[in-house]
């Protein structure tokens, strides 16, 4: 067994800056993050507006900025999960393939550093920049909802809020790891942008619709049976989790509304002794979503690992 | 390992699945020394450069460079070695200095010296007016100077390039010849991986020929004359009134006589001049010039592989 020496770290710092600043000013950032900002400003417009007109009192008054729409926008919680993973894309597709293309990664590797560092450092600086736009676009959120509704948010609005945060970095940190395992795969930065926007496509578009289906055919229904219909739903919620988008949304719709307590089905005899509309408590609402978070957590590690397997198997000759 | 050498390979073969890129060679060569890595596409001349950096791990054999092994400690020996590959790659949005501090980070180059140490070696490839341009803006000799810098920068005791003067205009060729021959006068070992004859002939104190996997010869390019049937020495004579095939052939070490462009061309085991001035004169023949070369490399070169071909 080969006992390598130093660290496999050694150089992740230095690549990681250099890619966080790569893309921070980068015209392709530029032009993904307006629209982001666009879209956000417009759903926070129009959240602040409604709930002007509807809400007299609310105890989570500074959550639903989030998740309020007004139509024809919707939520800025709906826009953030439909392109965060272009953005994840969009800053990963050619981390692997972009070097071989610009014949820099032989003399990378030709540095007194690993593989590894190369592979953690793209990710990480990605995973930063992803981070710091996130970060900016919450602070901004809470000014326009001090600005317009006048209310500060409370101890538990931020710490839900910022919880939404980590969930959503999870959740790009996926999209993120896939576009790069695609970028270590496939040779040309185009095609490897395709084939991740095309799994992006399957997942958040379609799969909606999938999942019944397979499910229909996985746990048919009996109309006589009462339970096979339950049976159903479970089938077809287990393979719609199979998406991100799923589980972030649930993980969404938990963390962002205190009220809510299952995001599976529920029978009366489990709602016995609760207040209804009661809110529950941030730690109960973080134990209801922690499966899903786990999930997130653990598509993004097994993601990153087969980039990471596809890239140290490579010969490097360019 | 032996302490006269810097970079050592017993058996090297790579092979990936059946196809045998590297069969087993072996290379010794010593410090300072500008070695030539020739042959034709895909004899293995690019696997053995990255089975030396430690970016391809070999089938069988071992490599030590500086005594250590590429693939046990691989930061140790990155440290000493410097690679210019074949058409090298810079981020082209990134000014020249950005590019060299960048490597110099990875490099682990202390930051108080990265700043001086980045100014005197793009001053030493007279880089330093552009320095602070985008790469996107440099010519193709340019990109090779920037990469000849970063190798100065690191200090590295080992500098392997792959094709550094293709693609050059004469005037950029002869440049990068010349830092070649001041690098290796001033003790570092270069391996020189190029297609270009008269560029390895220029500075190279020997070569190695890979032939399908295999190095087919390995030595100074006069040796590589002796060894071919030819002679180490090549002389052109200009003489009239004589046939110079048959009076050439009775001196002794003379090997081969050729008539090329209304001169003749002699190859000798040793120079042999005043033998054949003395035979000619001698003879009754008018002796206009007689003038003694080095063996050409292409020359050399051509007849090895027609040989291997036969």
């Amino acid at each position: 067994m080969i006992v390598r020496e130093g660290s496999p770290f050694r150089g992740v710092g230095v690549i990681a800056l250099k890619e966080a600043a790569d893309h921070l000013t980068s015209a392709r950032l530029h032009l993904i993050m307006g629209l982001v900002l666009l879209t956000a400003i417009g759903a926070v417009y129009g959240a602040i507006g409604r709930i002007k007109d509807t809400t007299a009192e609310d105890a989570y008054l500074f959550l639903k900025l989030f998740t309020v729409a007004r139509e024809p926008l919707p939520s800025f919680a709906a826009f953030l999960g439909f392109l965060l993973p272009l953005v994840a894309i969009a800053l990963g597709f050619d981390a692997i393939n972009g070097e071989y293309n610009r014949r820099t990664m032989s003399r990378l590797l030709a540095q007194p550093i690993y593989r590894d560092a190369v592979l953690f450092g793209k990710f990480i600086g990605a995973l930063l920049v992803i981070a710091i736009a996130l970060l900016t676009l919450w602070l901004l959120m809470t000014g326009l909802g001090i600005l317009f509704l006048g209310l500060p948010p409370t101890a538990a609005d931020v710490v839900r809020s910022l919880a939404y945060l980590a969930a959503t970095l999870a959740c790009a940190g996926v999209w993120l790891a896939l576009a790069i395992a695609f970028s270590a795969v496939i040779r040309s930065p185009a095609t490897s942008a395709l084939a991740a926007l095309s799994v992006w496509l399957i997942l958040t578009v379609f799969w909606g619709m999938i999942a019944p289906l397979l499910a229909g055919v996985i746990a048919p229904m009996d109309p006589l049976d009462p339970s096979t219909v339950l049976a159903q739903f479970e089938a077809q919620q287990s393979i719609a989790r199979l998406s991100p988008q799923t589980l972030y949304a649930e993980i969404t719709a938990i963390l962002l509304d205190p009220a809510a307590r299952s995001v599976g089905p529920f029978f009366m005899s489990q709602l016995q002794g609760a207040l209804y509309g009661a809110p529950l408590p941030t730690m109960e609402s973080a134990l209801i979503i922690w499966p899903q978070l786990s999930a997130l957590v653990a598509a993004m590690i097994l993601l990153f690992t087969l980039a990471y397997v596809a890239f140290q198997r490579q010969e490097v000759r360019a | 390992m032996s302490e006269e050498f810097v970079i050592e390979a017993k058996g090297l073969a790579k092979q990936y699945g059946p196809h045998v890129a590297v069969d087993g060679i072996d290379l010794q060569v010593r410090a300072g020394e500008v070695i030539g890595l020739l042959g034709p596409n895909g004899a293995g001349k690019t696997t053995t450069i990255l089975m030396l950096l430690g970016l391809t791990e070999s089938t069988r054999g071992s490599v030590q460079i500086l005594g250590k092994d590429p693939l046990r400690r691989p930061l140790e020996v990155k440290r000493e070695v410097g690679y210019l590959p074949d058409s090298v790659g810079f981020y082209e949005t990134m000014t020249g200095r950005e590019n060299l501090t960048y490597m110099a980070r990875l490099a682990a180059i202390p930051r108080g010296v990265v700043g001086e140490r980045i100014n005197s070696v793009l001053a030493a490839v007279h880089l330093l007016e552009v320095a602070d341009r985008p790469v996107a803006t440099y010519s193709r000799g340019m990109r090779q100077r920037l990469g000849i810098s970063e190798l100065l920068m690191r200090q590295c005791r080992i500098a392997i390039l792959d094709e550094p003067t293709s693609g050059l205009d004469p005037q950029s060729t002869r440049e990068l010849l010349d830092l070649i021959q001041k690098l290796s006068r001033g003790g570092m070992t270069i391996l020189l991986s190029s297609h270009m004859l008269d560029v390895v002939q220029t500075v190279c104190h020997r070569i190695a020929l890979f032939n399908k996997g295999r190095i087919g010869f390995f030595g100074t390019i006069e040796q590589l004359a002796a060894k071919i049937g030819g002679g180490t020495y090549v002389i052109d004579v200009e003489a009239e009134g004589i046939d110079l095939s048959a009076l050439a052939t009775t001196v002794e070490g003379v090997k081969n006589v050729m008539a090329v462009n209304g001169h003749w061309q002699c190859e000798a085991v040793r120079d042999v001049r005043p033998q054949l001035a003395q035979r000619i004169v001698a003879a009754g023949g008018a002796l206009r010039n007689l003038d003694l070369r080095r063996a050409r490399l292409d020359e050399a070169y051509g007849r090895y592989f027609r040989e291997v071909h036969q």
